[in-house]
């Protein structure tokens, strides 16, 4: 067994947390709270479309929800429409402009509660658009609510047992449903409660972008993100608590690629 | 000149796509079918695009997604997915994004609906309402215009007469002047720049450009709509230079007032229409005017009264006021009633003139 040697300092420098900006940011600041996953959800898209080479060729619509304050932080042309229309929004402005990537920005009470209708008729039309749904299982911008997407079990505001599901019924499992449809490309669901996720969630987004560049249709990626705030626990459990509720009905990894199903097989 | 014998339905949407539509989002629903119909055929023929809607929410907000890069875009149904969409137009106008919404009406029943809104917050929907074919084809070009003009939504309101009714027009480009640059046009260019756009309700604009907020931007759009119900209301007149009666109506009631109008005056009576071309903003200051030497103000619509209550807001004297009209559907429920007809409103029309001298 090997010890890292301690006695001199680091070979390379420090980084501060604020160097990890991505340049499409205009300000490190926001306004979410401590130990929440939607900004490192965030940060993730905007440094894929950087390195894609996106940045002034994007549109992004933001629905309802904490991350909605980022429309006034992101760099890029981008509005914040009605609760839960993003999808439609965005094909409107695709079929409009079909050589800009259309992004929306959605957390699981805009996609699967107020919205299930638009995104899954947009999917149905197989629009050129790539879908972000950060999803925590409530509605954390009042404060942690259920939603469709809250699992079995979760304690949220208006569930304070958990959810029970001969009473509350069960979670909408948007990732399953948009892959089952004809007109998505890709789904994939990924998580940014560690590192590693967070790596592996990057590449996620970029090969969702790069199917809509490709114009293969829909895709849709999910991203499993911390609520300490709006799930009432310690802020430094939320990336536990997270993978002992919803990661267990919403297990990451690639759920439908449409380029790969083409491709014959090994 | 060369004519061609359109639906009413058609030459609409003939119309709106020489003003330049290039997206229309809609949902069939009678008598407002024939619109989406026209416009599936036509759209790609010109380059555009139409959608078949999932609902009117989803339409609205295509149309809202499809404007918000600069285009024209509308969508449209009758006063039922009006109704729908109404949280939708409301958030155009707090938006600013310029969309036509057609209103092939089944009766006269949605001017309150047009008029005053169902979505939150304080604006207000300029409303076109053509009386005939060819006003229509004039208005669905002029909505479009006023659209853009103001960064607003318009609706424009028809019926089912002006729907499916034939005739011979000749539908031909107008123009109604310069407008400004769309320099908030969604196009995805100003990504990194610093100078992203932002097309917002709150109006909150971006870290290194803040915009008014929520209470600076909404007093500035109630602005902009009161100087726009200062400069935008049309009217017509007939025969009001010297009417003793005056009778107000809209949209295909003009149309038949008129006719009684002209019949009743070759008669010696000496009667007059006024008709409200924007139902907002309503014509107040020009109907103040022009009725102020009548005896009476009759008030010819097909619902229970709507319009009447904007008479009555600015004729001088509300007590000259009175309806002739009411609620009139045909069987179906889908169509305008049997008192849309000259014979009905001319008998109405004498009726309550008796013993008022």
């Amino acid at each position: 067994m090997s010890f890292v040697e301690t006695t001199r300092p680091p070979s390379a420098e420090a980084t501060k947390i604020a160097d990890f900006k991505p340049s499409l940011l205009q300000t490190e600041e926001h306004h979410l709270c401590p130990g929440c996953g939607e900004s490192v959800a965030i940060r993730l898209v905007l440094e894929v479309i950087e390195e894609l080479g996106l940045a002034q060729k994007n549109v992004c619509v933001i629905g309802h929800g904490c991350y909605g304050s980022f429309v006034q932080i992101m760099d890029v042309d981008c509005t914040l429409c009605l609760h839960g229309r993003a999808p439609a929004v965005s094909t409107g402005i695709k079929r409009m402009r079909p050589e800009v990537a259309v992004w929306t920005l959605q957390g699981d009470g805009d996609m699967t509660s107020e919205g299930l209708a638009e995104i899954l008729h947009a999917t149905a039309r197989g629009e050129d658009i790539t879908c972000i749904l950060v999803n925590n299982g409530v509605f954390g911008d009042t404060g942690g609510q259920m939603t469709a997407s809250t699992v079995v079990g979760q304690r949220t505001k208006n569930t304070l047992d958990g959810r029970d599901p001969d009473y509350h019924g069960y979670p909408i499992v948007i990732g399953d449903m948009v892959a089952s449809m004809q007109g998505s490309a890709y789904v994939a669901r990924g998580s940014v409660h560690n590192a590693a996720s967070i790596a592996k969630t990057k590449r996620l987004i970029r090969t969702g972008f790069e199917r809509q560049l490709e114009r293969q249709g829909l895709s849709l990626v999910e991203i499993l993100t911390m609520c300490p705030t709006g799930w009432f626990v310690p802020t430094a459990d939320g990336a536990d608590y997270l993978m002992e509720s919803l990661g267990k009905t919403y297990p990451l990894g690639v759920i439908k690629d449409i380029t790969k199903q083409a491709e014959p097989a090994d | 000149m060369a004519l061609k014998l359109l639906d009413g339905s058609e030459a609409i949407v003939e119309a709106a796509i020489l003003a330049g539509a290039r997206m229309y989002a809609g949902y069939p629903m009678s008598p407002a079918t024939e619109l989406v119909e026209n416009m599936a055929r036509k759209m790609p023929e010109s380059g555009g695009v139409c959608i078949n809607a999932a609902t009117e929410i989803e339409g609205i907000n295509i149309a809202m997604g499809a404007a918000a890069t600069g285009f024209r875009a509308a969508t449209g149904s009758c006063g039922q997915g009006l109704a729908l969409m109404q949280e939708a137009i409301a958030e155009a106008a707090l938006n600013e994004t310029p969309i036509v919404i057609f209103n092939m009406a089944r009766n006269q029943q949605d001017y309150f609906q047009a008029t005053r809104g169902g979505g939150w917050g304080d604006y207000r929907t300029i409303t076109l309402s053509p009386k005939d074919i060819y006003e229509a084809v004039e208005h669905a070009q002029l909505a479009f215009h006023l659209a853009d003009k103001y960064r607003v939504p318009v609706i424009f309101l028809g019926d089912n007469l002006l729907a499916r009714t034939q005739m011979g027009v000749e539908v031909e480009k107008i123009d109604f002047g310069p407008l400004p640059e769309k320099d908030w046009q969604l196009d995805g260019t100003s990504g990194g720049t610093g100078n992203s756009r932002q097309i917002w309700t709150f109006g909150g604009g971006k870290a290194n450009n803040p915009g008014p907020g929520p209470d600076g931007h909404w007093r500035r759009i109630a602005e902009k709509f009161d100087m726009i119900a200062g400069c935008e209301a049309r009217h017509e007149e007939v025969f009001m230079d010297d009417a003793e009666v005056a009778v107000i109506a809209f949209g295909t009631g003009g149309r038949f007032v008129e006719y009684v109008v002209r019949e009743l005056r070759q008669e010696g009576v000496k009667v007059g229409m006024f008709r409200p071309i924007t139902l907002w903003p309503f014509p107040g200051e020009a109907l103040e005017q022009a009725t102020e030497d009548c005896r009476q103000v009759l008030v010819f619509e097909l619902n229970a009264g709507q319009m009447i209550d904007d008479v009555r807001l600015n004729v001088a004297d509300r007590k000259k006021v009175s309806a002739i009209g009411g609620v009139s559907f045909d069987e179906s429920g889908l169509n305008l009633g049997p008192l849309m007809d000259a014979r009905v409103i001319r008998e109405r029309i004498l009726t309550a003139m008796e013993g008022v001298a």
